[in-house]
């Protein structure tokens, strides 16, 4: 006899007042993620948007590649690489109006460049010559936040914000499988929900959290299921189908768009490269697992798809690639470039004005500046 | 020359008076945070804000303290000047990492272009008799963190003219609001009420010639019940009311000591690794061949904060600032 049979003669008597707010059903994602590409939903997908994907998954294979060489080169502190996830990062830019605003995380510069970011200054924080190299009102892009899920509220108060004042303008966070485990991740889809704030929320669910397998990050049926509790749909996708990841989140930003508040889309995807440069992924997972993804890999299940229907021929595959290349080649020439850096910009923006406190450290460090000058001479 | 109708308010009602005059001067002024709506606030601050400008303009949140705060970033992202109340002291923990990660360092890590102007209202310190976690004192933690003003006025005109100026500042502020002053009255004129001189500056709030107390916020009416009870003891303390712990007034601070030659530090948050610490070395650093004793301090024990039937013995009273008062009139040991 279980405990619950045990219990069996206890019949709660439901509270006065209680009746469910929402039927759940509506909100819980399909059971196996959504797929366009080599299925009847391909024939209805636009060919031009899908081949401006297949032109951004390559450029952005290529800075990832890039990246990754700049860090063994010394010219990039840390890089985390999406190499495997490029159809998540690129359909999010894609799916967004100029508008809109993108709050990604560290692992998301790909998204943040197609946002139309210039590729060495969204990768000035990884870099480590100044936190945010670029100015977040230009193209509507938050800095690439470190700190897991912090970013997620942010999103929601600025769609609030937007709402209140009468714009049309959607949110869109970016988070990883690990981050859904944060407080800031429940407590911002909380706040979207009840706000109903135009904020539509992306988890690239690659697998691991750095080692931590998505089976010791969660007991949820899927991530996506996480949205229901909050009141919000939950959408699963399969994160290497460009054009599935963009329909779902366009669907989803549109939906928010048109007041219909937040969605929670859950990318299924996978990491190939190691968390970052400095991580052994060996350790935790086999090549044989890495293998079955790379088989699914994001640019070919577009490249095939295009290919067979004639979309895309010889010539435009080289067009894409060059352009890929010239991009990467300008990437290495700037980047290999020695950043210059001014001391005294260490006390420019803390404040507004720097306290009195501050001016004196500043004026410490000019003078020990100015005596390194003549010590040099 | 006019004559202002001065009339008894009390703190909380030069703070509510500041949160209506600036929605009503500036609509990006936004009002958030858990009970902040219908009810007005636990301590009513917020009362009648909802009332008057709607549910948009302040706004009853979910209960969730990060929450409150990190929305409120996305809020500032956008062009409001959110104003969030943290209900008690001890209930802002939640909130610290979007305090620390984000608030406080969005404008340097966006080089500038990114200000977060977000006033954090904090009700802080004891003598109310609440229980755990309703009383504590975390200024040293905010003081801490770089990026951050942090506010605490003492006075019902301070109140008022702190809060309005924290609200003003393109910079996050955090107002230290000491809970035990909420009710406590003074002649205020609530149709003409007074600015204040820009954050960073203390005021003398009792001019005396043998020692200068330093304090802030809840202790600023303990030290001048102290300075006039020490009058008898043929002391004539100074009392300097910080307003601002940053920016840090030395000037102010360094003056008096001067002219005194002896200081105390009273402050209820716990002495290690508390400001008074902070306060004491920057006094010593300027006022060294001035001093006639060490900088002393008045604080609560170092110990987390006691239960309310316990709380007269750990808060600074009369009679410890009187004590070091004593111990100032110091001679060198051989």
């Amino acid at each position: 006899m279980t405990v619950m049979e045990q219990r069996g003669a206890y019949r709660p008597t439901p509270p006065p007042a209680w009746q469910p707010r929402t039927d759940p059903a509506p909100l819980l994602p399909d059971a196996e993620p959504y797929r366009v590409l080599g299925t009847e939903a391909a024939a209805q997908a636009d060919p031009e948007l899908l081949r401006r994907l297949y032109a951004q998954l390559v450029r952005g294979r290529r800075y990832n590649v890039q990246a990754t060489a700049l860090t063994k080169q010394g010219r990039l502190a840390v890089y985390p690489s999406s190499t495997g996830q490029e159809a998540c990062e690129v359909a999010a830019a894609l799916a967004l109006q100029e508008r809109d605003w993108l709050f990604p995380s560290y692992r998301d510069t790909l998204a943040v460049v197609a946002r139309g970011v210039d590729p060495v200054q969204a990768l000035t924080l990884l870099r480590g010559d100044w936190h945010t190299g670029y100015d977040p009102y230009e193209h509507r892009v938050a800095p690439l936040s470190t700190p897991l899920a912090t970013q997620l509220p942010h999103a929601v108060g600025l769609a609030h914000a937007a709402r209140l004042k009468g714009d049309d303008v959607v949110a869109l966070a970016m988070v990883g499988d690990g981050g859904t485990s944060e407080g800031d991740f429940h407590e911002a889809l909380n706040f979207a929900a009840v706000w109903q704030a135009p904020v539509v929320f992306l988890v690239q669910n690659n697998g691991f959290a750095i080692s931590v397998p998505l089976a010791k990050q969660t007991a949820a049926p899927s991530l996506a299921h996480k949205a229901v509790g909050y009141g919000m749909p939950g959408r699963l996708v399969d994160g290497n189908d460009a054009a599935a990841v963009h329909e779902v989140l366009a669907d989803a930003v549109r939906h928010a768009r048109e007041g219909g508040g937040p969605t929670l889309v859950e990318a299924v995807t996978y990491r190939i490269e190691a968390h970052t440069n400095a991580d052994d992924a060996t350790r935790y997972r086999g090549d044989a697992e890495v293998e079955t993804w790379r088989d699914h890999d994001p640019i070919q299940l577009l490249e095939r798809e295009l290919t067979e229907r004639g979309l895309l021929d010889e010539d435009a595959k080289s067009a894409a690639r060059d352009a890929a290349e010239a991009m990467a080649a300008d990437l290495r020439a700037r980047m290999n470039q020695d950043a210059t850096l001014d001391p005294m910009d260490l006390f420019s923006h803390v404040y507004a004005e720097p306290t009195p406190q501050l001016r004196e450290q500043r004026d410490l460090l000019r003078a020990e500046l100015e005596a390194e000058q003549e010590g040099a001479h | 020359m006019t004559t202002v109708a001065l009339k008894p308010a009390t703190m909380a009602q030069a703070l509510t008076r500041a949160l209506r005059d600036a929605m009503a001067a500036d609509p990006s002024v936004h009002v958030l945070g858990e009970d902040v709506g219908t009810l007005g606030g636990v301590f009513r601050v917020t009362d009648g804000l909802a009332a008057e400008f709607g549910e948009d303009r302040c706004t009853d949140t979910p209960l969730a303290e990060a929450g409150i705060l990190g929305t409120a970033v996305g809020m500032a992202m956008y062009g409001l000047r959110p104003v969030v109340e943290m209900q008690f002291d001890a209930f802002a923990y939640p909130a610290f990492e979007q305090l620390i990660s984000h608030v406080a360092r969005m404008r340097n890590r966006t080089r500038g272009r990114m200000p977060l102007p977000i006033t954090v209202r904090v009700p802080y310190g004891g003598g109310i008799g609440g229980v755990e976690h309703h009383s504590d004192s975390s200024e040293a933690y905010y003081m801490a963190t770089p990026g951050l003003h942090v506010v605490t006025p003492a006075t019902v005109a301070d109140a008022y003219g702190l809060l309005r100026a924290a609200i003003a500042s393109d910079d996050p502020v955090v107002v230290l609001e000491p809970k035990r002053l909420y009710w406590s009255k003074d002649s205020w004129n609530p149709e003409e009420p007074q600015s204040v001189e820009p954050i960073g500056r203390a005021a003398v709030r009792r001019p005396g010639r043998s020692a200068t107390l330093i304090t802030y916020g809840p202790s600023v009416p303990v030290c001048l019940e102290a300075a006039e009870a020490a009058r008898a003891e043929g002391w004539d303390l100074e009392v300097v009311d910080l307003r601002s712990l940053v920016p840090f007034d030395d000037e102010t601070v360094c003056a008096s000591v001067r002219r005194t030659g002896r200081a105390v530090v009273v402050h209820e948050s716990g002495s290690f690794g508390g400001p008074g610490g902070e306060i004491a070395a920057r006094v010593t650093e300027r006022c060294f061949h001035h001093l006639e004793a060490p900088v002393l301090r008045v604080a609560g024990f170092d110990i987390p904060y006691p239960p309310p039937m316990l709380e007269r013995h750990h808060l600074p009273g009369v009679d410890r600032i009187l004590d070091a008062v004593a111990r100032l009139q110091w001679e060198a040991e051989n």
